[in-house]
């Protein structure tokens, strides 16, 4: 036997799931893309702009944010890509193309090269960008068209339930709306595929999603409307779901999805605005560090002991 | 022969340089309460005692022997008696005078578990039937072959802990062995056969108590602190050679296995055989060879050189071609929760490597760091490759050293 072999010396374990996170973004780009897809169908040239627009962004603006930090290159891992996309797909048709790249770029900037890039951002890097421009410009954040004809009309949620959209159109969204958020058909396909991946926690949709239909019913609202308007579908399936700002424990993901449901039925129901995604996602993306305390599993060997049968 | 085969104290040694051995002669012995005796594994002379490359990286005290192919017994081997003859007492001195110790992986000095404090009355032996790890059969093949020594091994173990109850835990995916001790259960009360769902680590000892009996050992104790003592199948045939035949512990099986051996087997090898010696029985290396471990691919040591010894705590030797070694660059934490989700000690693995990467070692106790069963499911699903494991053992053996600082 050769006994000049250099063996390889590593700590355990030797064996590695095959997952990483790159195959994690890109699988939530390809659970995006029937929404993408709804998105450019109903709202044509208009779609396709400002989704090609915040993704080029996106990428720019990681590259320059990474070299200025002077830390490695890190494009290719999809973050900023899934960052892009979603921002695209949570503005409205009509915005002008400078607020898409101002938008996406304080996303990446603002809200995830500042705290440390990729795994480092307390608040989701999209929000972040919608959420100042909609502080900086309401007036454009809040101007819609309707899918196909493209006349200004109001969201299903500012007429209220009983308007002239019945459940098939907002299911299908065929309603004005951001260009992403309106088909929740589409949506339910992509977040079924990330679910059959385990790359989401069931847990948060389903506390938010219910909480939801749990305070419409009490509330005297009708439930499924309130579930199928607005940006509620792409804001539990696909931005609450962010693994880097939720909490990593099972308990903490229903406080979060419950939490995220309350607030979001305080803002519609008496808040000034007649929606409140963005705001109850990034109240509970901050409270996240206190969820994981507070919600630290039980270790095992710490209940004290059973009882001997 | 290394003098630190065990978990606990070293051996001291009880021959000399020069000295002639004979097989299964004493040549260390138990230093402190836990610790275990050690039995020359050939018959031939002492060449030295010196520090010699241990598997768990740098060197430890080992006696060599020369080996002059005679084989011939040290005097006063054979048979102890029958079961029935022997008190509790008796057993237990044998099995510490065999020098035995757990063969499951963690080479706890059996001779100790089976004399649990008074304070700690026992109910339950398992007989751990459950492989550790993928990749080793060793325990699969010793339930097949030798279900009737295992049997008479748990016999002995129960007699000297008085228990009236053993319970074999074995694996759904073994049906034969499930049979064989189905087999011994029906002609005999004492035993009762148990079929596991198969996953990892099902062989981890609290796991297995929690399983079986729904007890849940507690933090920092043992399993007797639950009234259970659990010891490997392969622990318990070798209690039966001891009593059957005098033998002390000086051969076990091991599997050799990997796409990197010619003739993956499970091979029975004495004590202190050259790695490098059962890979060539093996067939020897298929390709260049890339990492060598001792044990399975999630607990296993990589070793850095294949002249360590087999050790009696050795369960396998895996060899992994140079080309099927993955070298992993770890990248940010994403915050998935997948470690928290797999810990089967309900962890928060990435907590406790983060702090222990920062050194915040307090933070990382409190985490629960010494809870960390090692089983290495935290890495294993990582999407950032991020070694967590190795991060928790940092933090577990500072946190171990600043105990024995502080007294």
């Amino acid at each position: 036997m050769d006994e000049n072999i250099q063996l390889i010396v590593s700590t355990a374990p030797h064996l590695r799931d095959e997952d990483s996170v790159s195959m994690i973004m890109y699988s939530v780009v390809w659970a995006l893309l029937p929404a993408t897809v709804c998105a450019v169908y109903f709202f044509r040239g208009r779609a396709i702009g400002i989704i090609l627009t915040c993704i080029i962004v996106a990428l720019l603006a990681e590259a320059a944010a990474q070299r200025l930090r002077g830390v490695p290159a890190t494009l290719w891992d999809g973050s900023a890509l899934v960052t892009g996309l979603l921002l695209a797909l949570n503005l409205p048709p009509t915005v002008p193309w400078w607020m898409a790249v101002l938008g996406t770029a304080v996303a990446i900037v603002i809200g995830k090269q500042v705290f440390g890039g990729l795994g480092h951002n307390p608040f989701n890097p999209a929000l972040v960008g919608r959420a100042f421009l909609l502080a900086a410009f309401p007036v454009q954040m809040t101007t819609w068209i309707t899918p196909f004809d493209a006349v200004s009309a109001s969201t299903p949620l500012a007429q209220g339930a009983g308007g002239i959209y019945g459940y098939g159109h907002l299911y299908l969204g065929l309603v004005p709306g951001s260009l992403g958020e309106t088909s929740a058909f589409a949506l339910l396909l992509g977040a079924l595929y990330l679910l059959y991946r385990e790359y989401i926690d069931w847990r948060i949709p389903v506390g938010y999603l219910g909480t939801v239909a749990v305070i419409s019913l009490l509330a005297g609202q009708d439930p499924i409307f309130q579930l199928l308007s607005g940006g509620l579908m792409l804001g539990a399936l696909f931005m609450a779901t962010d693994m880097v700002t939720t909490p990593i424990t099972r308990a903490g993901r229903w406080i979060f999805g419950i939490g995220a449901g309350v607030i979001l039925m305080v803002i519609r129901l008496w808040g000034a605005m007649p929606e409140g995604v963005t705001y109850s996602i990034l109240i509970m993306n901050g409270l996240t560090p206190l969820l994981n305390r507070w919600t630290r599993p039980r270790i095992f060997g710490h209940g004290g002991v059973k009882a001997h049968e | 022969m290394s003098l630190q085969q065990h978990t606990g104290g070293p051996s001291k040694p009880l021959v000399e340089v020069g000295q002639e051995v004979k097989l299964g002669q004493k040549i260390a012995d138990g230093s402190s309460f836990i610790s275990a005796a050690l039995h020359a594994s050939v018959a031939g002379k002492v060449v030295e005692i010196a520090p010699h490359p241990h598997p768990a990286g740098g060197e430890v005290t080992a006696i060599v022997i020369e080996n002059d192919g005679s084989d011939e017994w040290a005097e006063g081997i054979g048979p102890k008696g029958s079961l029935e003859s022997l008190s509790p007492e008796q057993i237990r001195e044998i099995v510490k005078e065999a020098g035995i110790v757990g063969l499951g992986g963690a080479a706890f000095p059996t001779h100790v578990k089976i004399n649990p404090p008074p304070d700690k009355p026992i109910e339950y032996l398992v007989l751990n039937g459950c492989e550790c790890e993928a990749y080793l059969t060793t325990d699969h093949r010793l339930m097949i072959e030798r279900t009737e020594d295992i049997a008479f091994g748990g016999k002995a173990l129960a007699k000297a802990l008085g228990v009236k109850k053993v319970i074999v835990g074995v694996e759904r995916n073994k049906p034969e062995a499930i049979a064989a001790f189905q087999e011994i259960a029906a002609r005999d009360d004492l035993f009762q056969v148990e079929s596991l769902e198969v996953k990892y680590p099902q062989g981890a000892e609290k796991q297995l108590v929690y399983c079986l009996l729904g007890r849940e050992v507690p933090s920092r104790g043992l399993p007797a602190d639950v009234g259970v003592v659990v010891q490997n199948v392969a622990t318990a045939a070798a209690v039966a050679d001891a009593i059957n035949k005098g033998w002390p512990l000086i051969k076990r099986v091991i599997t050799v296995s990997g796409t990197g051996v010619q003739e993956p087997k499970n091979v029975e090898v004495r004590v202190g055989t050259p790695v490098k010696d059962a890979i060539e029985f093996a067939g020897g290396y298929n390709g260049t060879p890339g990492k060598v471990l001792m044990g399975g691919p999630m607990t296993g040591i990589a070793v850095h050189t294949t002249e360590v010894p087999v050790m009696k705590g050795t369960s396998g030797i895996i060899v992994v071609p140079r080309e099927d070694v993955k070298q992993y660059d770890p990248s940010p934490c994403i915050r998935c929760g997948r470690c928290v989700d797999a810990c089967p000690a309900y962890l928060m693995p990435v907590t406790i490597a983060n702090f222990a990467e920062k050194g915040m070692l307090q933070e990382a106790d409190q985490y629960g760091a010494m809870d960390c069963i090692e089983c290495g499911c935290c890495t294993y699903v990582c999407p950032a490759k991020r070694f967590l494991l190795h991060w928790i053992q940092l933090a577990k053996h500072q946190l171990l050293a600043l105990k024995r600082q502080n007294g």
